[in-house]
């Protein structure tokens, strides 16, 4: 792209011309390299450090120092004032003793997956039916979509009336209204359900998010292919199966990570709805740490079950970036 | 033959629009809820909850607006929003620049540490970090709030201006340097006017979650005066967690503003949210 032969010597200006000169005769070799030294001087049109320096400087102190001082804190035994000394790997022993952890991490894997498989499958359908050519599509898309731009906080309060135990409101009285009674539950009381019901409404609001990336994948499918596996015979199933979803594998990459990603952090919704419970029944491990530090005062703690979920996501990410690039096929 | 077969792929398209049409009405019954138990008292919510709101009132508008204080959360939420997204841009745009230009050595190894910061959960810095906006003096303050906002969506903000200037050809700025501007002037005047489309999906995805966040604010402004909307609507529906009529016209008023800007640029957002993650 960048065709400045001349551009590392001292006289910006005359190399600059000369290679606009040079790019307007097509088929004339490169002019002769000028004898450069093997390591080039500073090219004066790089943009000088400067222009870093204000966002490095906020980064590290936003982020940097503190995850830093994030990873310090969680050897120590730090309750938030005052002193506290290292404890090597305790904290680490602590969590392996620590059943209400144990299980958030059980919870926030489980959560993690149904959210992935879910509402990326939904996501899937739901884009391959607004890419049809359907009168309704733009506005269906817009609907879809419209829950991802909302605050989560807000969705989770409005689900909490969703699953309201109450026989006469909500998803029950739903289900009464069209004779399925007997499917009544306490969707958020009930312990063995109510993580479940958290990832539901979860796949609610983020289904249209994963839509729209897997539609951006589908309109980069030339119609081309479609007609020529058509005219070999290929029935729908096959023409998805060989050449729409290999084409999809860089929206599908970005949706898996994106979710899986989110999946692991996800507070927010589980704080307004369930708060980790009954119990420790919905306890993820942002909940955990959440109470330890502020409820509890073990800010230490806290700080390795951060540094926990930390690696729980690189971990992840890598795996996934690593996997599904090796699958991406282009157009 | 194939009139048959374009007519029965006519009546597969009426099929398709019938499903798609009925998932959205399942997919809509929690906003159908949402709206019908706003526009309704007490009295009828306990009665036949999901009947439709005829004839509907606003009482509960009114009084959920001003109990919920939305008009201070939607200044406090504006003014926030704002104020990051302008500095996300400004040193979002000019870093990107400086590492677009630099992909080896140094400037290679500075833009894998930004990278770093969008994989790192933000709950393993929240202590320290809350440590020290306390010791500074900025809890409570707007730009406490902003300063965490800038820092946190940095990296995700570098990430989306390096790929697009890195696409860029360089030989505009360079003309322009030739020509006797300085490094800031070409900046400001020919490189920056050139990221408008990436600008925008900066835009959009940033506002949208600095808008929305709920954890920090809470942790930073809870009982300042300074709550931003989710804020306000959590502690507003802890208080009157009985009542949904009220706690979900709060809902209804406080989504509202985000749910008219996303339907007036549907098609810019949409398009933010489904390019600027590809890289």
């Amino acid at each position: 792209m960048n065709s400045l032969p001349g551009s590392a010597t001292s006289d910006p200006g005359t190399a600059g011309l000369g290679t606009v000169a040079e790019a307007g005769r097509p088929g004339r070799a490169r002019p002769p390299r000028l004898a450069l030294p093997r390591r080039v001087r500073r090219d004066p049109t790089v943009p000088p450090w400067i222009f870093l320096v204000p966002a490095l400087a906020v980064y590290a102190v936003v982020v940097l120092y503190p995850s830093l001082a994030g990873v310090l804190y969680a050897f120590t035994d730090w309750s938030g004032v005052g002193a506290f000394s290292f404890v090597g790997l305790d904290n680490f022993r602590t969590l392996l003793d620590d059943d209400r952890a144990l299980e958030s991490v059980g919870n926030t894997l489980l959560l993690t997956l149904a959210v992935v498989v879910v509402q990326n499958g939904i996501g899937l359908l739901l884009a391959l039916g607004v890419n049809a050519e359907i009168r309704s599509r733009s506005l269906l898309r817009a609907v879809f979509f419209a829950p991802a731009v909302v605050s989560p906080v807000m969705v989770a309060f409005l689900w909490k009336y969703v699953y309201n135990p109450d026989n006469g409101a909500g998803l029950n009285a739903v289900l009464g209204a069209v004779g399925l009674g007997g499917l009544r539950q306490d969707w958020l009381g009930d312990p063995s359900l109510a993580l479940w019901s958290v990832a539901a409404m979860v796949v609610w609001q983020y289904a249209g998010y994963s839509m729209v990336i897997f539609l951006a994948g589908l309109q980069g499918v030339p119609a081309e292919l479609h007609e020529a596996a058509r005219i070999d015979g290929a029935g729908t199933w096959q023409r998805f199966r060989h050449v729409t979803w290999p084409l999809l594998a860089p929206a599908l990459t970005v949706n898996l990570m994106l979710s899986t990603i989110g999946g692991l952090k996800l507070f927010d919704q589980v704080y307004a709805a369930t708060n980790g419970g009954p119990g420790t029944a919905s306890e993820t491990l942002s909940t955990v740490l959440y109470k330890e530090a502020f409820v509890f005062g073990k800010f230490g703690y806290s700080t390795a079950v951060a540094l926990v979920l930390a690696l729980f996501v690189a971990a992840v990410s890598l795996v996934q970036l690593r996997c599904l690039r090796a699958r991406e096929v282009t157009a | 033959m194939s009139t048959t077969a374009s007519r029965r792929r006519g009546y597969g398209r009426y099929g398709l629009e019938l499903v798609m049409a009925a998932a959205a009405v399942v997919f809509l019954f929690p906003v159908y809820a949402l709206v019908t138990l706003a526009m309704k008292d007490p009295h009828r919510i306990a009665g036949s909850p999901l009947s439709p709101p005829l004839p509907p009132t606003f009482a509960n508008f009114s009084n959920a607006w001003s109990s919920a204080s939305l008009g201070p959360a939607l200044v406090s939420s504006t003014v926030i929003t704002v104020a990051a997204l302008l500095l996300l841009i400004t040193l979002g745009s000019t870093a990107a620049y400086c590492l677009a230009r630099r992909a080896r050595g140094l400037g290679h190894g500075l833009y894998i540490l930004f990278l770093l910061g969008i994989v790192l959960p933000f709950q393993l810095g929240m202590i320290p970090l809350y440590k020290l906006v306390d010791s500074l003096g900025w809890l409570g303050t707007y730009h406490g709030m902003v300063l965490f906002y800038t820092g946190i969506q940095l990296p995700f903000t570098v990430f989306l201006y390096t790929g697009f200037i890195r696409a860029l050809p360089p030989d505009y700025a360079q003309a322009a340097l030739i020509d006797g501007c300085d490094h800031r002037q070409a900046f400001t005047r020919i490189v920056f006017p050139l990221l408008r489309p990436i600008t925008g999906t900066v835009i959009i995805l940033n506002a949208v979650l600095v808008w929305n966040d709920f954890f920090t604010p809470l942790l930073y402004l809870g009982g300042s005066g300074k709550e931003t909307v989710p804020v306000g609507v959590f502690s507003f529906v802890g208080q009157y967690v009985s009542d949904y009529g009220l706690v979900f016209a709060g809902l209804v008023l406080a989504a509202l503003p985000v749910l008219v800007v996303f339907l007036l640029l549907q098609r810019y957002v949409i398009k933010g949210f489904a390019g600027g993650l590809k890289g």
